[in-house]
């Protein structure tokens, strides 16, 4: 799908030389960017290789220490977001800046409404919008509200503010993180409308095979550096991978089969949080149990049930053969199980605490007599964790806040390792993260697996299910649709069959 | 593990506030910078210091004092010195002039050969012109203490009087910082300083009134406080069972407690309460002379400021004020969590409840009008923030001191009232607004991404 570039056209966007620094850390080192029209540019690179910070320059968030930005040619001098609109620069970021409250058509016109004297026309409105989704292929009603449109829906929205802000140059910035496959073509479809109009794309993506279907060109960065830049066909995964990580990586689901024991979980006949319905399965000690599906398909919902974060309707939790009671997420961990959620920011860590203060949390017990925290012990441990895990701190209190998405989920798992959770169940745990420190994290999940701790892998990236589990089961609205044993010899489109709810 | 840049502006944002305290201290300190004319011991020792210097056990002293307290402190002191230290008995003479000049008629001649006539500056030229009129005492000599310059803000009087008027606003904004790093909020503890106030006095009176025992009045306050937390509890189900957001929450027992408050009392002070109540709002103790209460204060202080930053329970305030649903699904108990810090700023403000009272000797259910807003500015310049998560007990204290030290400063300085309450106005938006500067970088930039 990679269209033709022509060597002679002049790009629309050239960045040179770009340096920018901040107090301790060199983020970006001479870096180039040159972008042409119709063309998708992915921008690859690990957590802290300077991606975001390169794209923050390019919309006028920071002003570079040295280089230059020209667009068609001429130098706009930005120097703030407005500057880089203005000079028809557009950034979807992953959380959307649209008002859930006002409708799609308002959100899109927001700041360039056509007014006279301060009264808009919400007929003229309404047309203008009309005709920008049909343009798109998209059919969304511009009255209806943001926040009542899906994820997809919304990502429409943000595409259709900037194609109406005259945007030339659209960065996208982890677009298909939220959406399902069949979102995903449909964004692929509206990508390759905008190409035909001349729209330049930077695409950054951590799913690699989205790279190869929908990019011209690859350009990686590392360590605040341009690596290199190379077309996309003739570039394999493999030489990808390597040039991101800066080294060759074998094998890039590196599952360790474990001894398998007995049943370490066992849930009959779970139904609740409005969606889930009848879910009976089983996890094996040792065993790495995948749980697929569309978005919206009840995964997280059931993983919050056996959580116990959400109250149940119905249904049975034996551990180990014993039927316990869970009631709450303190029920949860005391019988020793632990659940990673899906959006760590929002709920699975205190972003205002301490990364040490955060790994304490549901631990405090290990280190305190009379509920007085023993600090020095505290640290002890979580230093410990600091070596096995390789967590990247600049120093030992600095708030989580400012962490990689891979270094924020490390917290989360020292946590509930020291935790001795027995069940561990992953919500999307490699979502947000870079190559390099996803690998480390399927190490981690070998290594508790050899422990025999019992794992629920929920996951929408079909290579990491079929790469690294023992069995999936795929649930299709609120319920189990289908297993798949053989994972070895499994394909994606079975999975994605099941997903859809055509039984096997 | 690489510790921390330190460099000056990670200085100032851990103890900003403690540096303002102290300018605002210099500042007042430069402001108030007078003649001090000194009384009582303090004068008496002053003017010993003089007098030993040219006295012998030979010298004849006369001491004239006026007839209130002070001149008797100073008259008591004065004669004590001299007799212990360099052995000399002085004649004390106490009265306003007419009774000074009386005394000295009816003492017989061969005794009046004083040298030395010791007074306070206040009542030398009183003295100096009766004396004139006695001319076998043209010989002695009139010493008055030596004034002194320094600043009238800085005097132990004065301090003294700054910390007591903060002590109940400082006591009360414990319980609040904790409500507040929840990223909640009690507007009803002024109503239950009244309340307090009321059930503590009620209870003194239908125990025996003015002849009420000690145990009558410690019991009355436990169950004022008692019943405080209780109400503390109350808002803190409501927020925690019926997620009524808590300024709703603690608006409606606002006006519940400032109710019950005019009920109990039927609308009129109660003070039928023994001398002896007043020991904890008035009393001074032996260390330093340290008001009683100030001592509680501290006391409050420290034991939530270990709690905070030393406990289980202090982590887990933290962590449901920075992210209530992380907190829970690790396992905290937030619901537990929430309603405990409203229990305790309920019980603190019936705490504040009963040192007003005991310093008024009444209880009345006006008091403590408007108190939520003083205390919670205290919470908010001492550094915490109202979005919850973050903020420190000590904070407070340095917020409240703050706070009164502006408003001393401004009394000794004679602004008017009226003004007062601008600058108190404006020195609350300001304390936000560096704090804001603070957290986000000095740089204008980051403020408006």
């Amino acid at each position: 799908m990679a269209a033709q570039v022509s060597k002679n056209q002049k790009p629309i966007l050239e960045m040179r030389g770009i340096d920018k620094s901040f107090p301790g850390v060199q983020a970006l080192q001479g870096v180039s960017l040159e972008l042409y029209q119709g063309e998708v540019l992915a921008l690859l690179g690990e957590n802290g290789a300077g991606k975001s910070t390169l794209i923050k320059v390019l919309s006028g968030v920071y002003f570079p220490d040295a280089g230059t930005i020209t667009i068609s040619g001429n130098d706009p001098g930005i120097r703030s977001p407005l500057d880089a609109q203005n000079a028809g620069v557009a950034v979807i970021y992953q959380e959307f800046n649209l008002v859930p409250s006002l409708c799609a058509r308002e959100n899109i016109l927001l700041g360039r409404e056509q007014a006279r004297w301060g009264f808009f026309s919400q007929k003229t409105e309404h047309r203008e919008t009309m005709e920008l989704f049909s343009r798109m292929n998209v059919a969304i009603d511009p009255e209806s509200l943001c926040r009542e449109l899906t994820v997809a829906q919304q990502q429409v929205v943000e595409i259709a503010k900037a194609l109406y802000a005259r945007g030339k140059i659209l960065v996208m910035d982890e677009p298909s993180a939220t959406l399902t496959s069949q979102e995903v073509e449909r964004l692929f479809a509206i990508i390759r409308e905008l190409k035909t109009r001349g729209i330049g794309i930077i695409y950054i993506s951590h799913r690699l095979e989205e790279v190869f279907e929908i990019a011209d060109r690859v350009m990686v960065m590392r360590d605040g550096r341009h690596i290199a830049t190379k077309p996309a066909c003739g570039l394999t995964r493999e030489e990808l991978i390597e040039m991101m990580v800066g080294r060759k990586i074998e094998n890039e689901f590196p599952k360790l089969a474990a001894p398998l024991g007995g049943k370490r979980l066992e849930v009959k006949g779970l139904s609740g949080a409005g969606t889930a319905e009848d879910i009976s399965f089983f996890v094996r000690k040792g065993e790495v149990l995948g749980i697929a599906g569309l978005v919206g398909a009840g995964r997280t919902e059931m993983a919050r049930l056996i959580f116990g974060a959400d109250p149940k309707d119905s249904g049975e939790i034996f551990l180990d053969g014993r039927r316990v009671e869970i009631r709450s997420p303190v029920d949860a961990i005391r019988n020793g199980l632990c659940l990673l959620t899906e959006d760590r920011k929002a709920q699975g860590l205190v972003l205002g605490l301490s990364s040490r203060e955060n790994f304490a949390l549901p631990n405090l017990s290990h280190w305190s007599r009379l509920r007085f925290i023993n600090h020095k012990k505290e640290q002890d441990s979580f230093s410990g964790y600091i070596k096995s895990l390789k967590i990247k701190l600049s120093h030992a209190d600095q708030t989580v806040r400012d962490l990689s998405g891979g270094n924020q989920q490390k917290i989360v798992l020292a946590k509930w390792l020291e935790a001795n959770s027995e069940v561990i169940i992953f919500d999307e745990p490699t979502r947000g993260i870079d190559v390099g420190a996803k690998y480390e994290i399927y190490q981690l999940i070998n290594q508790l697996a050899a422990k025999g701790k019992a794992i629920l892998m929920i996951s929408s990236e079909l290579p990491e299910l079929l790469g690294m589990c023992d069995r999936i089961l795929v649930m299709h609205e609120g319920s189990l649709s289908g297993e798949i044993a053989d994972v070895p010899h499994a394909t994606q489109e079975q999975i994605l069959s099941l997903a859809v709810g055509r039984t096997a | 593990m690489l510790k921390k840049k330190a460099t000056f502006s990670t200085f100032l944002s851990q103890y900003g506030m403690l540096f303002v305290l102290i300018l605002l201290c210099v500042f007042f300190s430069l402001a108030t910078l007078s003649e001090q004319h000194p009384e009582g011991e303090k004068a008496a020792r002053i003017l010993f210091g003089e007098l030993s210097k040219d006295s012998d056990k030979k010298t004849a002293v006369l001491i004239a004092a006026k007839n209130n307290q002070e001149d008797s402190r100073f008259a008591n002191a004065l004669e004590n010195l001299l007799k212990k230290k360099i052995g000399v008995s002085a004649k004390i003479i106490k009265g306003d002039p007419s009774q000074f000049r009386k005394m000295l008629e009816e003492t017989p001649e061969k005794e009046r050969n004083w040298e030395v006539i010791a007074t306070t500056s206040s009542y030398a030229p009183s003295v100096s012109r009766i004396v004139e009129r006695f001319p076998a005492l043209s010989g002695a000599i009139i010493k008055t203490p030596k004034s002194y310059t320094w600043p009238t803000f800085l005097l132990k009087n004065n301090l003294m009087n700054v910390a007591n008027q903060i002590v109940v606003i400082a006591i009360i904004a414990v319980g609040m910082t904790m409500v507040i790093i929840t990223a909640g909020i009690d507007l009803s503890v002024g109503s239950l300083v009244a309340l307090s106030a009321v059930v503590v006095t009620w209870f003194i009176r239908t125990m025996g009134g003015a002849q009420a025992t000690p145990l009558a009045i410690l019991t009355s306050g436990f169950l004022a406080v008692l019943l405080c937390g209780f109400i503390g509890a109350f808002s803190g189900l409501m927020i925690t069972r019926f997620r009524i957001p808590p300024f709703i929450a603690t608006l409606g027992m606002m006006q519940v407690a400032s109710g019950f408050a005019y009920i109990i009392s039927r609308g009129r002070p109660i003070y039928e309460v023994p001398d002896s109540f007043v020991w904890l709002g008035r009393g001074y103790s032996p260390f330093f002379s340290l008001p009683y209460a100030v001592i509680l204060m501290g006391i409050i202080y420290i034991i939530a400021h270990i709690m905070m930053t030393r406990t289980t329970l202090g982590r887990y305030i933290y962590a449901v004020g920075g992210n209530p649903e992380a907190a829970r699904l690790s396992g905290v108990r937030t619901n537990r969590v929430i309603c405990f810090v409203y229990i305790v700023c309920g019980a603190m403000a019936g705490l504040g409840g009963i040192v007003m009272a005991s310093q008024l000797k009444s209880g009345a259910p006006t008091y403590g009008l408007m108190y939520e807003l003083y205390v919670i500015a205290s919470v908010v310049v001492g550094g915490t923030s109202l979005a919850g998560g973050e903020g420190k007990i000590m904070g407070t204290l340095i917020g409240a001191f703050i706070i009164a030290v502006i408003q001393n400063g401004m009394n000794l300085t004679n602004v008017e009232s009226y003004t007062q309450k601008v600058v108190l106005g404006f020195v609350i938006l300001g304390a936000v607004l560096l704090d804001m500067l603070k957290k986000r970088g000095w740089k204008r930039r980051k403020i408006s991404r």
